[in-house]
């Protein structure tokens, strides 16, 4: 190979650096995230049920939330009807967070688990953490 | 091998679209699982066709009439307070009569003294044809169809600018810097803002929705009347057409929906 | 052709390095600004756009005067311009990248710039000015780089890229145009609110461009044995000449409309650019400065044999250059928001954070038209030695 010593050591430092993050975690098990459901909100409940099924929220709470926002900001609608006929109010802020009111129990133990940074709160109030 | 380079690339373009495509037709069909349900409006909510505010200003006789109806609004919106004129954030705010009606002050300098002297409330005017919302390259502001405010969307606000070029009124504020740390006391119902993004008054449209006048209208003590330009019997209209009113800049065409009355009854 | 770029003298090589340099320093500012957002700068609440609309602004100009070039040379077949066309090009594909990075650094929230293509609002002008910018851009780049790789291999340019020499013939104009749209329509900005905007815009463009190009052209002679043609820097001379004049005319019609008119909120911008209003006159001096830079040039160029020493040619072409670009790089834009909606009067001027930023930007630009005129160069060293061993 034509200069080939210089292309070899090339290639490594490539190959180093583009594994990097992979060889700084290696080894390590990071902790899968437990949520936190157990707020005394939630445990006041006497039917302990978010808005949708839990399997729906789990994949589908970005998209929702999306949603709920374009439909309160844009379109003016304010109240949201779920699939069991139950009521709610779109709001992330006053609904959402009135049940899960530990962001950091709640929100961050997976967004950051997943390195998923949404700028939600940027704007939007969480609530106060309790303890 | 049997594949050159000029086919490889066609294969690769091909499969590059399929799988655009695809990821499209998976993201519609996910957005599908919502249909069950629905989104409702509030039957609480005030229904109006194009609403509007006339600012009486002889019921606002101190300077108390005044702070009030603005601190209401800055208070429950978090608006923060910067704390200099540069990079100042207000929703609703006074300035002199001239600088109100600039163009009015170039046609009668001899207009009574107690108007010169008085300060005038001023605020976004939710055009019936806002210059703002032609320009936003994003419809990030916009015009509710349903009721004729001109709205924010700060989650799209690219932050360009071009509606404060655009708004004649001055009545747009942009997020110079993280507004959070001048927020003294926050609202927790409503959002704050981010720094770059453009906002300004939304004639309370989260009140609107659940029943409520807008704050300031509210807090005004009948110094600002609430209505629906529509609606020939509405609070507004009735106020309107029995008492003289003058508009900011209407030689503009953006046809504003805060009307002043100047002169009482 | 991109290796040439690569192999140089070591002038070539400081000056790239200088540009990295500055380049450097504008990024260093530009991630402060983007943690702390757009307040590092002197823009207010009432002057919402400064320097980088500015640049913005006088750069479409400069991109668009390409075409003074490529029109006579295309068009009406004019020798001369052989040689320079390709300068011409080569200066518009960095002058729209400036462009479009000026938009960029002034966005609020940069990241969400995709919004203008996934939320597309056909009211907006600056939807337009996206469309007319890229399209400028791309046609610049096949052109340029179409015509030089042809000559290159010795053979004619291919029959199709008459069709995009043509669009981008019918297209420069066009990215002015819409341009001067962003400011002449907005109700309330009376500075800004004339039917003669546009047409301004341009003139000043086709001064202000070929008068970088005369520039440019020395210098690429100074440097290399690139010669674009004592021929080709005349006639561009008379370019910029009559479009300054012509510019200088439609400032004075502005002014005549304005001022005979008698109505305040037309002449209040003016009057403050060039005299101070209320006390506040913070740009006078500046102003008056491209004043008298643009009068230095006019008689430089006005008189044929001044005009045609190359020494004085290119103290004319600095004036030109400079006092436009105060004009329309600064006055222009802050004027308009001067005074506000209000009739207040709040000042600007750039921090120094947004001024490394724009040197910063600038920086970029000069880098990516050092990379191509090298390549063009190289390109017809390379012709030039082929030429003399047939």
């Amino acid at each position: 190979m034509y200069n080939g010593g210089k292309i070899i050591i090339g290639l490594i430092i490539f190959l180093g650096f583009s594994t990097l993050p992979f060889l700084f975690t290696m080894g390590k098990a990071v902790a899968k995230p437990e949520l936190s459901l157990d707020t005394p909100e939630i445990q006041r409940m006497v039917e302990k049920k978010c808005v949708e099924s839990k399997e729906y929220m789990k994949t589908e709470h970005m998209v929702m939330l999306n949603e709920w926002r374009d439909a309160v900001v844009r379109d003016g609608t304010k109240l949201y009807k779920a699939k069991d006929g139950k009521i709610y109010d779109m709001s992330l802020q006053n609904t959402c967070m009135k049940c899960h009111s530990s962001k950091k129990k709640f929100c961050d133990q997976c967004h950051n688990y997943t390195a998923v940074k949404p700028y939600c709160w940027d704007c939007h109030i969480a609530p106060q953490e309790g303890t | 091998m049997g594949i050159n380079r000029r086919d490889f690339l066609k294969i690769a373009g091909i499969s590059t679209l399929a799988g655009i495509g695809g990821a499209a037709g998976l993201t519609l069909a996910k957005s599908g699982l919502l249909e069950a349900s629905q989104y409702i409006d509030d039957p609480k909510g005030l229904k109006g066709k194009r609403w509007a505010i006339a600012i009486d200003i002889s019921k606002f006789k101190t300077p108390e009439d005044y702070k009030r109806v603005m601190d209401v609004c800055h208070s429950i919106h978090n608006v923060p307070e910067i704390g200099n004129t540069k990079e100042e954030i207000k929703w609703i705010w006074t300035e002199s009569y001239e600088s109100t009606f600039a163009s009015q002050e170039y046609a009668n300098p001899y207009i009574k003294d107690n108007l010169k002297k008085k300060p005038f409330i001023v605020m976004c005017n939710h055009c019936d044809n806002p210059p703002c919302v032609r320009v936003c390259p994003t419809q990030a502001t916009y015009k509710r169809k349903s009721d004729g405010i001109v709205m924010m969307d700060m989650h799209r606000c690219i932050g360009c600018r071009f509606c404060m070029a655009g708004c004649p009124y001055g009545a747009r504020s942009f997020n110079w810097r993280d507004p959070r740390p001048f927020i003294k006391k926050s609202n927790p119902e409503f959002p704050m803002r981010m720094k770059g993004v453009v906002e300004k008054c939304t004639l309370c449209y989260e009140r609107l929705a659940i029943g409520l006048k807008p704050a300031c209208v509210e807090a005004s003590s009948g110094g600002m009347i609430f209505g629906d330009l529509n609606d020939p019997n509405s609070d507004v209209r009735r106020v309107l057409s029995s008492h003289y009113s003058i508009r900011r800049k209407p030689e503009l065409g953006t046809s504003p929906c805060v009307f002043y009355i100047l002169g009482g009854q | 052709m991109l290796e040439t770029a690569f192999k140089g003298s070591r002038t070539y090589w400081a000056w790239i390095l200088f540009l990295l340099t500055v380049i450097a320093i504008g990024l260093f500012f530009y991630l402060r600004q983007f943690t702390v957002g757009l307040g590092v700068t002197g823009m207010s609440r009432d002057v919402s756009w400064g320097f980088y609309i500015s640049q913005f602004t006088f750069l479409v100009g400069i991109a668009a005067s390409g075409v003074m070039v490529v029109l006579p040379y295309y068009l009406h077949n004019y020798k001369a311009f052989g040689k320079i066309t390709i300068l011409g090009e080569f200066l518009a594909i960095p002058a729209v990248i400036m462009c479009m990075l000026f938009i960029f650094v002034d966005l609020g929230q940069p990241l969400r710039v995709l919004n203008v293509i996934l939320h597309p609002s056909i009211n907006s002008v600056m939807f337009y000015d996206m469309i007319v910018l890229s399209g400028y851009l791309l046609l610049n780049i096949l052109v340029g780089w179409t015509a030089l790789s042809s000559e290159r291999k010795g053979v004619a340019p291919p029959k199709w890229l008459k069709f995009f020499v043509i669009l981008s013939i019918i297209w420069a104009p066009s990215i002015h145009t819409v341009t001067a749209f962003l400011y002449s329509g907005l109700p309330g900005k009376y500075f800004w609110m004339s039917a003669l905007l546009a047409a301004q815009f341009l003139t000043s463009a086709f001064a202000s461009g070929p008068a970088l190009l005369i520039l440019l052209a020395l210098i690429v002679r100074k440097f290399t044995k690139f010669d674009p043609g004592k021929e080709a820097i005349q006639a561009l001379s008379k370019i910029v000449t009559y479009f300054l004049l012509t510019s200088v005319f439609f400032l004075g019609l502005k002014l005549f409309t304005s001022f005979y008119s008698q109505i305040p909120s037309y002449a209040h911008s003016i009057v403050y650019l060039y005299a101070g209003l209320d006390g506040y006159n913070k740009l006078v001096p500046l102003m008056w400065i491209s004043n008298i830079l643009i009068v230095i040039a006019l008689v430089l160029l006005v008189i044929p044999q001044l005009r045609k020493n190359e020494a004085l040619l290119a103290i004319a072409s600095v004036c030109v250059f400079i006092g436009l670009w105060i004009d329309k790089g600064f006055g222009l834009i802050v004027g308009g928001f001067v005074p506000n909606s209000f009739k207040q009067i709040t000042e600007y001027w750039p921090t120094l954070p947004e001024t490394s930023i724009t040197l910063g930007v600038w920086a970029i630009g000069f880098l990516i038209l050092t990379i191509l005129y090298k390549v063009a160069v190289s390109v017809r060293e390379e012709v030039g030695d082929i030429d003399f061993h047939h």
